[in-house]
């Protein structure tokens, strides 16, 4: 049973929690470490800077991944840049702001306490990352440069080129290389989680599949970290890599664990706008483009299908720039978003479909010059040619917004530690720091802050009594569990049924994206949760997955993570019926202020969700814990940008 | 559009591999390559046969997991750009298309169209790092770097790992590769102390896991999705030379 949730907050002052924490947490002595085997599932900046890190410390790490080397993980693809509260452009940006701001932007639906960590972190990221030498763009003077970026008034964000994600990642993966040389991190490449085992209570070790032969594994350990992304592949097309899944945290869910917020997703709104109706996957088009770029829509709907350069500039609305004229087009991704899809809904929209808005760089190119412009965006402008064969040095983009990033993931306590003593949830995977929506670069600070500097020191407070308690792999519990994972492995193969795994991941996608994306009401998540099940039913009758489970079987591959999404859809349209009030990319059309913006409802649901699985197999509703969110550095307002 | 493919299909390594036909019909111009592959394989597997294995993750150019040689070319006819980022309007109406995987001897084939290219981890693995421990790294901005230096070493950094160098290469060398990761941490201060051995294991490696040298063809420049440019090669050897005579002068 689980009992009420603690979120081990400590006491004391909001700035002086971590360092008391810190002081008061447990060590583990340097030749005790060695007698310490840490799981940790995932290479991305979370999961690669953790497994390094621990490795370092003298651990030894098991690090596994889905994809055929670390460096891969889906972190690689972020583009804009990375926020730490260095104050180096003297622009007024402390610790404070940067938690003040995060906090804001997660519409006051995130922990107090954790925020103002992440902040207070990241500094010593920026440090530590220009050491190992990610290549940060810099200014004449060798000193490194800034710009500003969504939902803040400060340049606070560190970037290299548009490819941040990429170096920060390279970083990481390199400091795993020099652990995995040194011997202590061992790397699991094609390697996937398939489930939690779990003995007497903690968390013990995990069941794999080895992609290549099909050879399910069973490894033990002290401690196990997920570190495992995100889920916004449960929409089939997102900004998110094709092998970007929910297995993990969702098995762990099934033995257990928590899960917290899973309805907050993040639909970021400057992505390329869907062509064509085989595509595969949305690409983004970084937020830090709306720096120079201006968003607009004709304002009369028979404008729409002209030409962009034959509509004057009368006619043009910025909508950003004109209902929010503080922030302009640099206003919160889930508002632009949302205003974005407002205005195609009105039948103003552009492009094929007319799902689509421009984002103009003519007054940019005029003021900078394009060689600034080149300067500053060239790879995303190439992107974009690529993609739509267009040239957005002289034709407005056209942008739409698409499912990016995931608020929600496994309840966490300070520790960083789920409710299961042992499992671990760093980065995207877990749901501590962006409450109702990110702001634009703070997943690459989450990730490394976890990685890093967080875990290293919350962990010993789990390991500490632990010596010596790790379970042979030949404990029956391991064995139970592997049991089931083969189980599961040849019912999917043994359905042979007549439809593809595409059909029904693409079904399930848009019926998602239609009831629970930008905009939810409670009639439709209704239908919704009436219709996942059937096709979830009918997945299990007729799905096809050709090949065998011993050889690599890319189909195998993803039948079992789109299985997983057609139940964990249901949990997220479950807590998105429950949350009935608007906060950030959670927008509830019941609940919007008169002039559409979302309406919060502090007194009943200034909360965390977490959610417990029930049944023994069966998918039932499952049970909620509510975590209430106190706080005493900030005032809870409306969340204004205008 | 309609297309011809001819693909490698090859159950393992063991076994041997051979080219297919197949049809790609009624495929529009605004569909990626991979999805017109997608594509491909449901039908596949609707009649029941087993759909080709090939790699891709982010399919945005950035990850390096897609590895296609596209009628003789590794990422295919479209430069700079790694497969996942070519569109079918590439391409002509009834063009018959070959594909096959990336070849060199240090990429051992998987199956049909994956190799393993885990020898580039272990190249990197052998030295292609700097030694910074969480926790003892100095100010940022304590240690100024040239625009300049930051400017190159961002370009060198910036390979995404695909090994479309070496497949590309008529010895099957990796020193684009390799040449990408000493450049970049030799360009910044940061990657002073390590410079030495740093180079003189990362080529070590290269050499053990069978990648052969580099003649000045310029393949691996032609092919390279991340625009790596083969000078960096030349600042490679530099490296090495310094580092084998500072070595032998006994530094």
């Amino acid at each position: 049973m689980i009992g009420k949730l603690d979120g081990k907050i400590p006491p004391g002052p909001l700035e002086q929690k971590w360092r008391n924490h810190k002081n008061n947490s447990r060590l583990v002595a340097p030749n005790n470490r060695r007698k310490f085997e840490i799981i940790v599932v995932g290479s991305g900046l979370a999961g690669g800077s953790a497994a390094a890190t621990l490795g370092e410390l003298g651990y030894r790490v098991k690090c596994f991944c889905y994809q055929d080397s670390a460096r891969r993980a889906h972190s690689i693809a972020a583009q804009g840049g990375i926020n730490a509260a260095k104050n180096y452009q003297n622009d007024g940006d402390s610790v404070f702001r940067l938690f003040y701001d995060t906090i804001k932007g997660g519409d006051f639906r995130s922990r107090e306490a954790n925020v103002y960590r992440l902040a207070e972190v990241s500094n010593l990221i920026i440090d530590q990352c220009v050491e190992q030498g990610v290549p940060f763009a810099r200014e004449y003077s060798g000193l490194l440069a800034n710009r500003s970026f969504g939902g803040a008034q400060v340049s606070r964000t560190f970037y290299a080129r548009g490819q941040t994600g990429q170096q920060l990642l390279l970083g990481a993966y390199q400091a795993l290389c020099r652990q995995i040389m040194s011997g202590t991190v061992e790397m699991f490449p094609q390697t996937e989680m398939l489930d939690l085992v779990i003995v007497e209570g903690h968390a013990k070790g995990i069941i794999t599949r080895d992609l290549c032969t099909g050879e399910i594994r069973r490894f033990a350990a002290d401690a196990v970290v997920l570190a495992t992304g995100g889920y916004g592949n449960v929409f089939f097309l997102s900004t998110n890599a094709r092998g970007c899944n929910v297995t993990a945290t969702y098995r762990a869910y099934k033995r257990g664990a928590l899960f917290g917020n899973p309805c907050f997703t993040q639909i970021h709104p400057t992505c390329i706008p869907v062509t064509n109706p085989h595509q595969s996957k949305l690409t983004l088009m970084s937020e830090s483009l709306r720096n120079d770029g201006r968003v607009w829509v004709p304002k009369r709907k028979e404008d729409s299908p002209k030409p962009p350069k034959t509509i004057p500039e009368p006619d043009r609305d910025y909508y950003l720039e004109r209902k929010y004229p503080s922030f302009g087009n640099l206003a919160p991704r889930d508002i632009a978003s949302r205003a974005a899809k407002e205005v195609c809904d009105e039948g103003r929209g552009v492009g094929p479909g007319g799902r689509g808005v421009y984002l103009d760089f003519a007054d940019a190119i005029a003021r900078l010059g394009e060689d600034t412009i080149r300067e500053r965006y060239g790879n995303l402008f190439d992107i974009y040619e690529k993609i739509t064969a267009e040239n957005a040095y002289k034709v407005p983009m056209r942008i739409y917004p698409a499912v990016h990033y995931t608020m929600g993931g496994l309840w966490v306590d300070y520790n960083l530690m789920s409710n299961v003593p042992g499992l671990h949830v760093i980065g995207e995977a877990n749901f501590a720091d962006h409450g109702a929506n990110r702001l634009g670069a703070s997943a690459l600070m989450q990730g490394l802050a976890d990685g890093y500097f967080v875990l290293p020191y919350t962990l010993p407070n789990y390991l500490a009594g632990q010596i010596g308690k790790r379970p042979s792999i030949d404990h029956p519990e391991f064995k139970r569990v592997e049991a089931e994972v083969c189980a599961r492995v040849k019912r999917l193969l043994d359905v042979n049924g007549n439809r593809t795994l595409t059909s029904f991941h693409r079904e399930l996608g848009l019926l998602l994206w239609d009831k629970c994306g930008m905009a939810r009401n409670a009639a439709g998540l209704r239908e919704a949760l009436g219709k996942i099940p059937e096709l979830r039913e009918e997945f299990w009758k007729d799905v096809r997955v050709p090949g065998e489970g011993e050889t690599y079987n890319q189909s195998l591959e993803r039948a079992g993570r789109i299985a997983d999404f057609l139940e964990f859809a249901e949990l997220m349209c479950t807590d998105a019926l429950e949350r009935d009030e608007s906060c950030g990319g959670h927008f509830r059309e019941e609940h919007q202020t008169p002039d559409g913006e979302a309406q919060r409802d502090d007194e009943r649901f200034a909360a965390v969700f977490a959610w417990e699985f029930q049944g023994n197999g069966r998918v039932e509703r499952p049970k909620l814990h509510r975590e209430p969110l106190h706080f005493e550095a900030v005032h809870l307002t409306p969340r204004s940008y205008k | 559009m309609n297309f011809k493919l001819r693909i490698w299909r090859q159950a393992s390594a063991e076994s041997k591999g051979k080219l297919v036909a197949y049809e790609a019909r009624d495929i529009s111009p605004e569909t990626s390559f991979l999805e017109m592959l997608d594509i491909v394989n449901d039908q596949l597997t609707e009649r029941g046969e087993n759909p080709i294995a090939f790699d891709s993750d982010c399919r945005e150019g950035i990850c390096g997991t897609c590895s296609l040689t596209i009628n003789g070319q590794a990422h295919g006819p479209q430069h700079p750009a790694a497969v996942c980022q070519i569109y079918m309007r590439r391409f002509r109406d009834r063009e018959t298309i070959t594909i096959e995987p990336f070849r060199a001897k240090p990429f051992p084939l998987v199956r049909d169209l994956v190799v393993d290219r885990s020898s580039l981890d272990r190249i990197v693995q052998a030295g292609g790092f700097i030694g910074a421990r969480a926790g003892s790294a100095p100010e940022a901005n304590s240690i100024p770097v040239p625009k300049h230096n930051a400017d190159l070493a961002m370009e060198a950094a910036a390979c995404i790992g695909c090994g479309a160098c070496a497949a590309a290469c008529p010895n099957a060398s990796a020193m684009l590769f390799t040449a990408a990761k000493v450049s970049h941490l030799a360009f910044l201060p940061q990657g002073a102390p390590e410079r030495t051995l740093r180079v003189l294991k990362m080529v070590q490696q290269m050499d053990a896991e069978g990648f052969g040298n580099c003649t000045n063809t310029y393949e691996c420049e032609a092919v390279c999705p991340a625009e790596i440019s083969a000078s960096f090669i030349a600042k490679l050897n530099r490296e090495y030379g310094v580092a084998r005579f500072r070595v032998s002068s006994g530094e």
